[in-house]
């Protein structure tokens, strides 16, 4: 069965350091897949690479067989990769709702339209809403986002990336700077993720993180260094070397 | 704004050249600041919507004074000579657009800025094109219906009828799917791109955009002085028309009409009365950027809500962060 998600010996050089020195790996339609590693281990790098942030110096990256290296970032976006992001990246000014329809009429042909209301469009108001009560924010649509909790936030950050119902899903922290119950709740967001969407996720949070993961990557300097289900990345000898300080 | 607001200021507009006390002159004023309304309003698209501050547009809103001139000085039909200067003018935005979207930020300022002297310098320089210092003058407006131009009233109430039509396309734009899109661009590009829009194709429109209402401005301004000068293409120029849009409220639509009102007030009202004029529109300038630094309009706003509340933080993008 083709992967969702396919690296294959992926480079990123900036100047001499090297970030991305090699990685590959492959993601299972439908799969849960956690990056791990230490800070500076090239994950954030991995997913910049992946959505089109980042040029790749080497190496190729397959979105369910389609090679997608050299394409712009947007057009990703359309073949069914989306992201969040490890720094809070919204539209401050605006409300949940339209933060969420712009999200939505991201992938629409009626992007480009210069004189119809976006503001009053019927099927994105309802698909809106509904985006935001999957996430537990409808009663807050109307709220400006710079005037919401950062946990909130976070959940919209999720919100922006779901509403495009995408094939594949990259977290990045998704936990990061949260409350132990906002963590719950995100993760029962995740939890809740229908089963054909393939979600991978960068988290260093690993009490909320494991158990939403089938297989776990380890990476340490730009490299994979394990990889397997949580008991035999957990088990390695290598994982606690570079990650738990065992 | 709620439209029965905008309604009731049109009609009072409307109704201007009725009860305006000093007669033509005033009603000429009055034609004047919608001329340079809508010039503000189409560079507002760019300044305060995609957050890109332009020093060029004299480039283009003098360039349509400059076609639309020589094709009428040559003998063309003035409807010719209007469809080819908006059209002209539409292809140099999208030359200007094309080079300067290299950039954002100051980048982009400063190649507007260049892009604009040049257009300036060719007017100045290409005397057997364009008539070099001494500009090209003609002696006709045009007569459409077979209604003359030729008195402030008829061509107060064709200017009327163009700004209410830019107006309601600029407003009509803004709030569309690419008018919300280029403000999205404008806040978050990296974000934009991530949910698959062409962060670099919708600030190109944007800049055609606002080239238009450029182009629509500076074929009244040529119809209303009947000469079209270096002056028109010069950095001055489009300074004073971002003054307008920065004094008035960068992201809102009354406030370029607003700072229009206010500049050319001060040029062509308060100078009969005051010789430093300058000095005076330099200091409210100063009021402004102290005490509404968000513009005339939302910081009126702002003080009607809230009596002394603090100025909101600046949008990023236009004057505050640098979008990439």
């Amino acid at each position: 069965m083709t992967p969702a998600l396919e690296v294959r010996d992926l480079h990123k050089v900036f100047g001499g350091l090297t970030v991305t020195n090699g990685v590959s790996l492959s993601v299972a339609a439908g799969e849960r897949r956690l990056l791990i590693g230490p800070n500076g281990a090239g994950k954030t790098t991995l997913f910049n690479l992946i959505t089109g942030d980042l040029r790749p110096t080497g190496g190729r990256i397959l979105l369910f067989g389609t090679d997608i290296t050299a394409l712009a970032g947007r057009r990703r976006a359309h073949l069914g990769l989306a992201r969040t992001y490890q720094i809070i990246t919204l539209f401050p000014n605006e409300t949940l709702r339209h933060n969420v329809m712009l999200a939505l009429l991201g992938i629409l042909p009626r992007r480009w339209n210069p004189l119809r209301r976006f503001d009053r469009d019927p099927a994105l108001l309802a698909a809106a809403e509904t985006v935001l009560d999957q996430v537990g924010l409808a009663h807050l649509a109307l709220r400006q986002v710079r005037e919401t909790a950062y946990g909130e936030q976070r959940r919209v950050e999720i919100a922006l990336a779901l509403a495009q119902r995408p094939r594949v899903l990259l977290l990045d922290e998704p936990f990061a700077g949260l409350s132990a119950q906002e963590r719950r709740d995100v993760a029962a967001l995740i939890g809740a993720i229908p089963p054909a969407m393939t979600v991978v996720m960068i988290e260093h949070d690993m009490d909320a993180a494991l158990d939403l993961a089938d297989r776990i990557t380890l990476l340490d300097f730009g490299l994979v260094v394990v990889e397997g289900t949580r008991a035999e990345v957990v088990a390695d000898a290598r994982t606690r070397a570079v990650y738990l300080g065992g | 704004m709620k439209p029965l607001a905008i309604a009731a200021g049109l009609a009072a507009l409307a109704a201007l050249p009725l009860w305006m006390p000093g007669g033509s002159y005033d009603v000429n004023i009055a034609s004047q600041v919608m001329i340079w309304a809508v010039f503000a309003l189409g560079l507002n698209v760019l300044v305060g919507y995609a957050g890109l501050v332009s020093l060029g547009q004299a480039g283009l809103f003098g360039f349509a004074c400059y076609v639309a001139a020589w094709l009428v000085a040559a003998g063309t039909a003035q409807w010719i000579a209007a469809i080819a200067a908006i059209g002209f003018t539409l292809v140099l935005s999208a030359v200007f657009a094309v080079l300067a979207l290299r950039g954002t930020g100051i980048s982009f300022l400063m190649i507007t800025l260049t892009l604009g002297e040049i257009v300036w310098g060719i007017a100045q320089r290409w005397v057997s094109l364009t008539g070099g210092d001494n500009g090209i003058s003609v002696s006709t407006r045009p007569a459409p219906f077979g209604i003359s131009l030729d008195t402030a009233t008829p061509f107060f109430y064709a200017t009327f009828a163009m700004f209410v039509v830019m107006l309601g396309l600029v407003w009509r734009f803004v709030h569309s799917p690419l008018g919300v899109a280029l403000r999205g661009t404008r806040d978050q590009p990296r974000r934009m791109g991530a949910l698959g829009y062409n962060v670099w194709l919708i600030r190109f429109l944007g800049f055609l955009v606002s080239g238009f209402a450029a182009a629509v401005a500076g074929l009244f301004f040529f119809y209303y002085n009947e000469f079209a000068s270096p002056y028109v293409l010069s950095l001055t120029t489009s300074a004073e028309v971002v003054l307008m849009v920065i004094a008035g409220g960068a992201a809102t639509l009354l406030g370029p009409i607003v700072g229009a009102a206010l500049v050319l007030g001060m040029q062509d009202v308060v100078s009969s009365y005051v010789a430093h004029w300058n000095l005076m529109l330099g200091a409210i300038f100063v009021a402004i950027i102290l005490f509404m630094p968000e513009g005339l309009v939302p910081g009126l706003a702002r003080l009607a809500r809230r009596p002394g509340a603090a100025p909101a933080a600046p949008r990023p993008g236009a004057f505050g962060r640098t979008p990439s």
